[in-house]
């Protein structure tokens, strides 16, 4: 390996190292449940990314599988013979699994859809999840569940569900790494740059695109039982929020959809925000306006999001000018970013 | 079966409102291929100006809408001129569901700061009193409401099909790059189609507002319920929004009356999910192709 093949592999130990430590270094509560949730945010918007960043699907609808995971952890927790201890992060493959369960039969409606009415119909089944929430009797209602607190000490009371958390994240980007180097990856960016050619080409788009939706459930639905764990309790409109649609959406996109590293550094930098944003205007709701204003900003003005803008911004440095992929162009559809995931991918094979 | 006649009734009166509010959302759909997540907001936006104009200046509420419409003509142009224009260009319909759903969460914010979350309605004579008619109960907002719904879709009818700009406006839904061609502004009928299809959800805003307790956040429901209207009867065909409208409203109150109004809301979805099952370009679609 060359010098510059193990810069990569150093930055992401010197990263993991870093969030390791970090409980230790910040003990102060508040740090760690902002961090808590940032990890639980990275983790969705990496899973996201996984399916609508590869294959160009935005879906606005996997709080529902966020949802499933809360609802099934929350539904188990109730009998209590279960107790209240490590053991009850058992329940979160299964809450995985139930969420990537749920999303077959989701993922076979939605997707014979495409484009905009995709959008629009997996908006439309995340609200259907939300009110079969809050009507059903086993989901508590509109007063939701309460999850038993958990048996440990409450001075380290955060760092079992961030290490969890963090287990969890570790998971979702390998898995996001693994698909976007696969050739089932490579199936879905065929997809994404244009679906019809890519079943000419033999590609089974159906399976294809169903495989990917179903993945991207699962470790959605671990994070809500995560967070339902941590929080205790699980209402309808909190575990079925619109609101977190939009977030890891907005994430991924200003990060840099359809790249492995985009979400998470989307993730890392917006969640502490909103965090920090809901712990000081919570009162007045100004956190929805300066987030919704975010966005629009991103939206508008970084459309490619930060990692291929960087990436493209180094390759035309190292190949000298006008090879890079112009400034600008969209990332869905546009090659700028497949072409920032081969700069990404040459880094670690020389 | 009286409940059931009356179930029928009750959809068919708000029917013709939400009628009105998605034909607002399909015409910007069908024109600019843009998908208006703010209208839900913009409704609810409606019935708060409605509520400040009756509440703090005696303004009877169907007065109101002559003032609260052009305000939305207004915000619906300014909308289009600060974030629609400026979407990047490809996937423009996709770009545009995240930029007006972020343009939606700022509205919400917004009303939050001003109006906090307590739940408010619109009061007027008409909203507590209802006509007896063949042993039915039909409450005046309902009908008065429904008569607005289909007068104003008539102006838009008549705008669309006997007006020159009407015709742009057409020749544009059918053809942007001929429309361009034959020396049609198209952008500046895109403006003002987006203009218009806001507009409506003053009338619309105020209907709801009588007949429903609302809060900032109440825009949720009522987009989903607008998507699934303009989806269901195939986006860009307003008369498949009507059909589309009517009927599901028609299937809710009847499922309200007759059985849980818990479960009505449910089965508005579900039926959704089951037509685009069977038929993924919605009951009046265009052919799949233009579709994208």
């Amino acid at each position: 390996m060359s010098r510059r093949g193990l810069i990569k592999p150093g930055l992401i130990a010197l990263a993991l190292l870093a969030f390791v430590l970090f409980p230790f270094v910040f003990s102060n509560p508040t740090y760690t449940t902002i961090a808590v949730f940032t990890l639980i945010y990275m983790t969705s918007t990496t899973a996201w990314n996984g399916f609508a960043g590869y294959s160009g699907y935005i879906p606005l609808g996997h709080a529902a599988f966020f949802g499933t995971g809360a609802y099934t952890f929350a539904v188990i927790a109730q009998h209590d013979h279960l107790g209240a201890g490590y053991g009850m992060f058992g329940l979160i493959p299964l809450s995985g699994l139930v969420a990537g369960l749920v999303a077959i039969p989701v993922g076979l409606v939605a997707l014979r859809t495409r484009r905009h009415t995709f959008v629009v119909i997996t908006i439309a089944i995340f609200f259907l999840f939300q009110l079969v929430a809050t009507n059903l009797g086993i989901t508590g209602g509109s007063s939701g569940l309460q999850v038993a607190s958990p048996t440990w000490p409450g001075a380290t009371y955060n760092d079992p569900f961030y290490f969890v958390a963090l287990g969890l994240l570790i998971l979702a980007v390998a898995a996001s790494w693994t698909i976007r180097r696969s050739r089932f990856g490579l199936q879905l960016l065929a997809i994404r740059d244009d679906e019809a050619r890519a079943r000419g080409l033999g590609v089974r788009v159906g399976r294809v695109k169903l495989t990917a939706f179903v993945i991207s459930a699962i470790p959605i639905g671990m994070a809500g039982a995560v967070y339902a764990y941590f929080v205790g309790q699980v209402f309808p409109q909190f575990v079925f929020d619109p609101l977190f649609d939009l977030s890891i959406a907005l994430m991924a996109f200003f990060g840099g959809l359809g790249t492995v590293w985009g979400p998470l550094l989307g993730g890392i930098l917006l969640e502490p925000l909103q965090q920090y944003l809901t712990f000081s205007y919570s009162v007045g709701d100004l956190y929805l306006i300066i987030y919704g204003v975010i966005f629009l900003v991103v939206i508008l003005l970084l459309p490619l999001g930060i990692v291929p803008s960087v990436s493209n911004l180094l390759t035309r440095r190292r190949s000298g000018r006008g090879r890079a992929s112009p400034p600008g162009m969209a990332a869905i559809g546009g090659d700028g970013d497949a072409r920032a995931g081969l700069v990404a991918q040459s880094g670690t094979t020389p | 079966m009286t409940i059931l006649y009356q179930g029928l009734i009750d959809g068919v009166l708000t029917g013709a409102v939400y009628a009105l509010m998605a034909a607002g959302l399909t015409l910007i759909f069908g024109v600019m291929d843009i998908i208006n997540i703010a209208q839900g907001v913009f409704v609810v936006l409606a019935a708060y100006l409605s509520y400040v104009l009756a509440a703090h200046f005696g303004v009877d509420l169907f007065v109101g809408i002559l003032i609260t419409m052009p305000a939305l003509f207004l915000l619906g142009i300014a909308v289009d001129w600060a974030f629609i224009r400026r979407l990047p260009a490809t996937d423009r319909t996709t770009m545009s569901i995240l930029v007006t759903y972020a343009v939606a969460i700022v509205v919400e914010g917004v009303l939050t700061v001003i109006f906090g979350v307590n739940y408010v309605q619109l009061h007027g004579w008409y909203v507590t009193k209802s006509i007896h008619l063949l042993g039915f109960y039909l409450p005046y907002i309902y009908v008065f409401g429904c008569g607005m719904a289909v007068l104003l879709m008539a102006a838009i009818y008549l705008m669309l099909y006997q007006t020159r700009f009407g015709r742009s406006i057409r020749a544009s839904l059918q053809n942007r790059p001929a429309a361009r061609l034959v020396g049609i502004n198209v952008d500046r009928v895109a403006t003002l189609t987006f203009g218009i299809g806001v507009a409506v959800t003053a009338a619309g805003g105020m209907v709801f507002g009588a007949t429903t307790a609302f809060n900032p956040n109440s825009g949720y429901d009522l987009i989903s319920r607008l998507l699934s209207i303009v989806i269901l009867g195939g986006l860009g065909s307003m008369a498949g929004a009507m059909v589309a409208a009517i009927s599901m409203l028609m299937v809710e109150d009847v499922v309200a009356s007759v059985w849980s109004p818990l479960w009505s809301e449910v089965v508005f979805f579900a039926a959704l999910v089951v037509v685009l099952t069977l038929r993924p370009q919605g009951l009046f679609g265009r052919s799949f192709s233009r579709a994208q």
